[in-house]
């Protein structure tokens, strides 16, 4: 029997390989959009093994829920990025400094 | 592998690799719904989305990973500090599992159910306001991107329905037009 604990030992190293992954990427903002997308996975592994090992059915309904989001936050990225790109000609973040705060 | 492949191309399917392993483990934690969800919405959707834009922007591959050198260290300390602290609190912590009492939705009360009916029978009576404020954000989302993304391009003829309305018998051009003959308009 998988105890909960590997499953938190294995959230974990997806969040953290994401968080990685957001650190490391200077260059592609598809491979952050990837990223944030593993995070959000490893948030919905925890939610639906909290579920089951606690045995409450409001895990899985938050897992949805965040899944929802999830969906809606890839589509919105993917569409800021087509558009950067049709005016700027390229997606690398090192070159996004046109906001000058 | 979906951080470290030079080809976005392969990071995406190592994004759908990953999903695919973890609607394995919902399934094997009895949440089937939300394994079949996954697989459908994401692999089904949200990969083909992060593909087809990754082919469509096509930049280019070879110069992308210049100098990545310059924020590894960086990186890597971010990721053991996270790694660490993940490891102490779970070694830290000690849950009693069989001695927690409240719960919202025991799965006792939904035995004689499959995942989905008893999915279904909390999400529509206690969760009906968090269902329809999902489907709110859904749609904002799909009208924001339709938004981004439409422009107009010139010199495109597009149908103008009011200019059609307003046509009447006395603003028609009529011509006779022989057979065998073309006319200048």
């Amino acid at each position: 029997m998988i105890q909960l604990e590997q499953f938190l030992i294995l959230s974990s190293l997806i969040f953290s390989i994401g968080v990685i992954g957001i650190f490391l990427n200077r260059k592609n903002v598809i491979i952050i959009l990837m990223s944030i997308e593993l995070i959000l996975l490893a948030v919905n592994i925890n939610l639906v093994s909290f579920s089951y090992f606690l045995g409450d059915l409001t895990g899985q309904i938050f897992a949805l829920f965040v899944l929802t989001v999830a969906a809606a936050e890839a589509a919105i990225g993917l569409a800021i990025l087509v558009v950067y790109n049709r005016n700027a000609g390229n997606i690398e973040i090192e070159n996004i400094n046109s906001l000058k705060g | 592998m979906v951080i470290s492949s030079k080809n976005p191309v392969h990071s995406v399917l190592f994004l759908i690799l990953t999903f695919f392993n973890a609607a394995g483990l919902f399934v094997i934690l009895h949440a089937e719904f939300l394994a079949m969800i996954l697989i459908i919405v994401y692999v089904g959707a949200v990969a083909v989305l992060f593909l087809f834009v990754v082919m469509m922007l096509d930049f280019n591959f070879t110069k992308s990973k210049e100098n990545v050198l310059q924020y590894m260290p960086f990186g890597i300390f971010i990721g053991v500090v996270f790694i660490c602290e993940l490891i102490i609190v779970l070694i830290n912590t000690r849950l009693d599992l069989a001695n927690i009492q409240i719960l919202a939705n025991p799965f006792l009360n939904f035995s004689d159910m499959t995942n989905t009916q008893a999915l279904g029978s909390v999400l529509y009576t206690d969760y009906i306001l968090y269902f329809q404020l999902s489907g709110v954000i859904l749609l904002v989302a799909m009208i924001g991107s339709i938004v981004l993304t439409l422009r107009d391009r010139p010199g495109v003829r597009r149908q103008v329905i009011g200019e059609q309305l307003e046509r009447n018998a006395s603003s028609t051009v009529l011509k006779e037009v022989n057979s065998g003959e073309g006319i200048d308009i």
